[in-house]
């Protein structure tokens, strides 16, 4: 998908074009549904009862396929702590404990719009828990800069690195299949059936592979990696982008959607799709705090 | 204000148990210095000569001896004695046991009342002042069970009372270095156990030292020095054996706070330990059995009639101060902390070999199968102790539900070797318990928390990579850590983290370690706010590549300068205070593995990080008798932002950015965490290990530079394309 003029227009006048505001609203409902998941987890809850819990709670709400199925990472499978095979992503019987951080990771396709998030809190008050998800606030703005500033992705992501390594942090979106700190996602066609595979819905996957191809041909990647097929400026479309900080067996990340168009005007060249989000809202009231 | 008369004060008082107890054959010598100190200014020490007197009748050799202890104690005591009674007015003893102050008259039993100088007089009690090891110290003798014990005090009163138990063979004066760093803060109390230092001894002494009677001393202590609040109790070898009695029986329950054990295990834990591994023996439990049975085998030759208590009357006591000296590293003569033994050394002996013969078989073959311990217990391990195997407290936890472990690379004598951990733990853990807080485990969860806990740490190159790595391993070891580096805003952030993450306090610090300046106004500085640096990790450094006909002798001057003299710097300012203070401690320098693998890519860096190693083997030697530990640490390739810092000679600029790029990426693709070489670190600090290489290829490395070191010299002249 690539978004026109006129949209950015539209955007300017203060309303989403219809169809990133069918974006939008999948991924508020995702974060409707990853706030009200959150406020029922409970020490000894599991990975995957609560991955259930964000499955039934979208499943009551429309949504029938899925980019992903949603995982669920307790305490130090947070930072990704000795993940070898990409196996160790799906959700375990590990029990919740007080003090433990959590991350819940979901991705619905609703009505055929996908939403791709990432939630991390903590069952309890950790400071530490805090400083890193305060620490995020400075990637989120970083990457938004440097994509503005139409850098290659390979380089924004060796910088999003340098800059976590210097905040003493390990650069754990590294632990994703081919390292990606973000995918491009898109519109899903609806069908009566919608099989996953591995976690990943198949319907996301064609999309996901014709992108690959196209990108091939024309030299882009829809994944953004640290390698050289993505040395190149960001390709206009709907990003979801994942940074996730590691630190000493506590992870923290959050994803949401960039919207990057075509535009010569850097304000409408690049923008996250919503900025009225949990993570957003927090860092806002820490400043007025 | 003044002295008083002990029946006076027995009778007027409620004594409870300890009343009961005393039925004090002693107060004669006690009334008589009574009786003289209210008309001038003769203290104790003349009722301890009048007590001896009556231990003449025990035995011929102890009164020697004691005479001769205190004939000195005597000059000392009235020395002090005469400056504080020259200002007091004397008061018959009975004015101030008025009914009007029936908190005070509680709190003294049986023994002179002279005001001491160092005594605040706003409690309203006061003993004799003492000289030597314990000076400063008011001492009374407080009677219970037919003996008389010896008890000195220091500090404020109104503090947490803080009971140091000594043990065999010993007296209180063992605790002396501790007592004093904790005067400032606690009430401590010392006593001499029944037969040891001036405490007279029981008759007969066998049967007099069981465990019960022992109880009995302590609730007397307890009950004369802190009637109203619990005891924080802390106990060394046997006092600790006898501590755990007191922390698992009845009849002490309220009356003591917590409990801190070093070097002494409850028998009665003791004895099931044995039992379980006897019954069910495993090689491992055989193995366990073995090494402390072999640990014990002076406990076995105690239990020889007369001989043991003639060496210790003859050449034992003789050799002992040399033998500590030597064997146990105790301060000599002459250094401070050298006070030390007293010389009651052969009755404490003598008599103390009663505590195995009345207690251990007994104990072990009957263990009492309740001996849960009441109260918060923390456990102090010196790693080197010849006494006492590790392995006798693995279940502890069973026994004593709050246990707080600590470990410390120290020998069985630690309160004379290691003063300052030992009381810095004993004062967080009394004040902790004290606020209420249950007693938790270090906010560390790292598992070195119990040997680092409260340690100060102090690492170079902190801003980044090893160090930073390193300095968030102790920080989450519960280490106080002091983060140096040039880079002002990473040493803060790694102080800032580090905090965060379990250390108590943490600092970062801007100091370029080539500056020997510098260095040494850090030095000053940390020793100054934040103490005596307990492990030093000199890990400053930087990178130089190239061909040695490139290397300019600035770049060499470069490398030298942080690589080698920023390590010189380091353990001539911090290595020297470790020293000096005489307490052990541990370096740890990180040089490299290409100290020992030559390559013609790097000659000035493996030059600097070779003399780096030799120079850390040859501190080793140095310091060994220091108790010091050095390590050097040789990672290899780890992932850290070293290579974006490299000068890389005899190119242009523009190639020396690609080859940083380029090599930055390879160093990411190999993907060792420097995390890994942190934990390296702390693991060569607990083992004291002298050369520790990290990576495989650093250990593969190390390998053939032993046993095939051509081979090692081939691969030295690849010159990968970069």
């Amino acid at each position: 998908m690539t978004t026109t003029v006129d949209d950015r227009l539209s955007v300017r006048t203060g309303g989403l074009p219809p169809e990133l505001r069918g974006f939008r609203e999948v991924q508020r409902l995702s974060y409707e549904c990853a706030e009200a998941v959150a406020a029922q987890l409970r020490p000894g809850v599991t990975e995957r009862e609560a991955a259930r819990m964000q499955r039934e709670w979208l499943r009551e709400r429309g949504v029938r396929d899925w980019f992903h199925l949603p995982f669920a990472w307790f305490g130090d499978r947070t930072a990704f702590t000795n993940f070898r095979i990409p196996l160790q992503f799906f959700p375990t019987n590990r029990k919740l404990e007080p003090g433990m951080p959590f991350i819940l990771d979901m991705a619905p396709v609703y009505q055929g719009y996908t939403a791709d998030i990432g939630y991390s809190g903590c069952l309890g008050p950790s400071p530490l828990h805090d400083k890193l998800l305060a620490d995020l606030e400075a990637h989120r703005d970083l990457l938004l800069r440097e994509v503005r500033e139409r850098r290659s992705l390979r380089e924004i992501y060796e910088d999003v690195e340098r800059l976590m390594v210097r905040q003493g942090y390990a650069n754990r979106h590294r632990a994703y299949p081919f390292g990606v700190i973000a995918h491009k996602v898109d519109r899903v066609k609806e069908r009566r059936w919608s099989p996953t595979a591995f976690g990943f819905g198949t319907q996301s996957l064609k999309g996901l592979a014709s992108d690959a191809l196209h990108g091939h041909r024309e030299g882009w990647s829809p994944l953004w990696s640290p390698y050289r097929f993505s040395d190149h400026p960001p390709q206009p479309g709907l990003w979801a982008v994942e940074p996730h900080l590691g630190f000493r067996g506590m992870g923290a990340k959050f994803e949401e959607i960039l919207v990057v168009t075509d535009s010569k005007d850097p304000e409408h060249s690049a923008f996250w799709l919503d900025n009225d989000l949990p993570h957003v809202r927090r860092w806002a009231e820490e400043k007025a705090a | 204000m003044s002295t008083r008369n002990t029946g006076a004060g027995s009778e007027q008082t409620d004594m409870g148990e300890q009343a009961e107890t005393d039925e004090r054959p002693a107060p004669d010598g006690r009334v008589q210095a009574d009786g003289r100190a209210e008309t001038d200014e003769r203290p104790a020490p003349d009722g301890r000569v009048q007590a001896d007197g009556r231990a003449e009748t025990d035995e011929r050799a102890e009164t020697d001896e004691q005479a001769e202890t205190d004939g000195r104690a005597e000059t000392d005591g009235r020395a002090d004695a005469v400056g504080a009674v020259a200002t007091r007015t004397v008061e018959p003893s009975g004015i101030d046991v008025g009914p009007d102050e029936p908190e005070e008259t509680g709190e003294f039993v049986g023994a002179t009342r002279v005001e001491g100088i160092a005594v605040a007089t706003s409690t309203g009690w006061a003993g004799t002042e003492t000289a030597g090891a314990l000076a400063g110290a008011t001492e009374r003798w407080i009677g219970t069970g037919g003996v008389q014990l010896c008890v000195a005090e220091l500090g404020d009163r109104a503090q947490p009372t803080v009971v140091l138990v000594h043990g065999f063979p010993d007296s209180k004066e063992v605790w002396s270095e501790v007592a004093k760093r904790l005067a400032d803060r606690f009430h401590v109390v010392l006593y001499d156990l029944r037969g040891c230092g001036q405490s007279s001894a029981p008759k007969p002494l066998r049967g007099g030292y069981t465990l019960e009677k022992l109880t009995d001393d302590f609730l007397a202590v307890a009950d004369a020095v802190s009637p109203d609040r619990p005891v924080h109790l802390v106990g060394h070898d046997w006092g600790s054996v006898q501590g755990w009695e007191f922390a698992t029986v009845k009849r002490t329950e309220g009356r003591i706070a917590s409990f801190t054990t070093m070097s002494g295990p409850c028998l009665d834990h003791l004895g099931m330990w044995l039992r379980k591994r006897a019954v069910r023996p495993t090689p491992r439990r055989v193995g366990q059995l073995f090494g402390q049975g072999i640990k014990s085998w002076y406990v076995y030759a105690f239990h020889t009639p007369v001989l043991p208590e003639a060496m210790w009357r003859g050449p034992l006591a003789k050799a002992w101060p040399k033998l500590l000296e030597r064997v146990e590293k105790t301060p000599g003569r002459g250094e401070p902390g050298g006070d030390y033994p007293t010389p009651s050394l052969p009755t404490d002996g003598a008599h103390g070999v009663w505590m195995y013969r009345d207690n251990v078989r007994s104990r072990l073959r009957r263990p009492r199968t309740d001996a849960y311990a009441h109260v918060p217990v923390q456990l102090i391990h010196p790693t080197g102790d010849i006494f006492v195997s590790e392995q006798v407290f693995d279940e502890l936890e069973l026994w004593a539900p709050q246990l707080t472990r600590r470990s410390l690379a120290a020998k069985h004598w630690a309160p004379r070797t290691r003063p300052d951990q030992i009381s810095a733990w004993i004062a967080e853990f009394v004040t902790t318990v004290d606020e209420g807080a249950a007693p938790k485990e270090p906010r560390a969860t790292s598992p070195y928390a119990a040997r680092f806990g409260g340690q100060l740490v102090l690492v170079t190159g902190a801003a980044s990579g090893i160090g930073r790595a390193t300095a968030f391993a102790f920080a989450e070891a519960g280490a106080r850590v002091v983060a140096v580096d040039r880079d002002t805003e990473g040493a803060a952030r790694t102080a800032e983290m580090a905090r965060l993450i379990g250390a108590p306090q943490a600092w970062g610090e801007t100091v370029d370690v080539s500056d020997e300046q510098a260095m040494d106004k850090l030095a000053h500085k940390v020793a100054a706010e934040y103490g005596v640096v307990d492990v030093l990790v000199n890990n400053a450094g930087i990178g130089v590549s190239g061909a040695f006909m490139d290397t300019s002798s600035e770049d060499w001057q470069r490398v030298l300068d942080v690589n080698l003299w920023g390590v010189i710097h380091g353990c001539r300012t911090f290595g020297k205070q470790m020293a000096e203070r005489g307490q052990g401690g541990h370096i740890v320098n990180t040089a490299s593995a290409a100290a020992f693998q030559p390559t013609r890519m790097l000659p000035a860096y493996a030059t600097s990080k070779a003399a780096v190693l030799m120079l850390s083997e040859c501190l080793r030697a140095e310091l060994a008798c220091k108790d010091i530990g050095v390590s050097a640490i040789c990672p290899g390739i780890v992932n850290t932002n070293i290579t974006t810092t490299t000068r890389f000679v005899g190119v242009d600029q523009q190639e020396e950015q690609r080859r940083r790029t380029r090599s930055t990426r390879l160093y990411g693709k190999r993907n060792y965490p420097p995390e890994k070489v942190a934990d390296a670190i702390l693991r060569a600090v607990v083992r004291n290990q002298a050369v520790v290489p990290v990576t495989p290829e650093a250990r593969g490395a190390h390998l053939m530079s032993r046993f095939t070191p051509k081979a090692l010299r081939a691969l030295a002249r690849l010159d990968p394309k970069m």
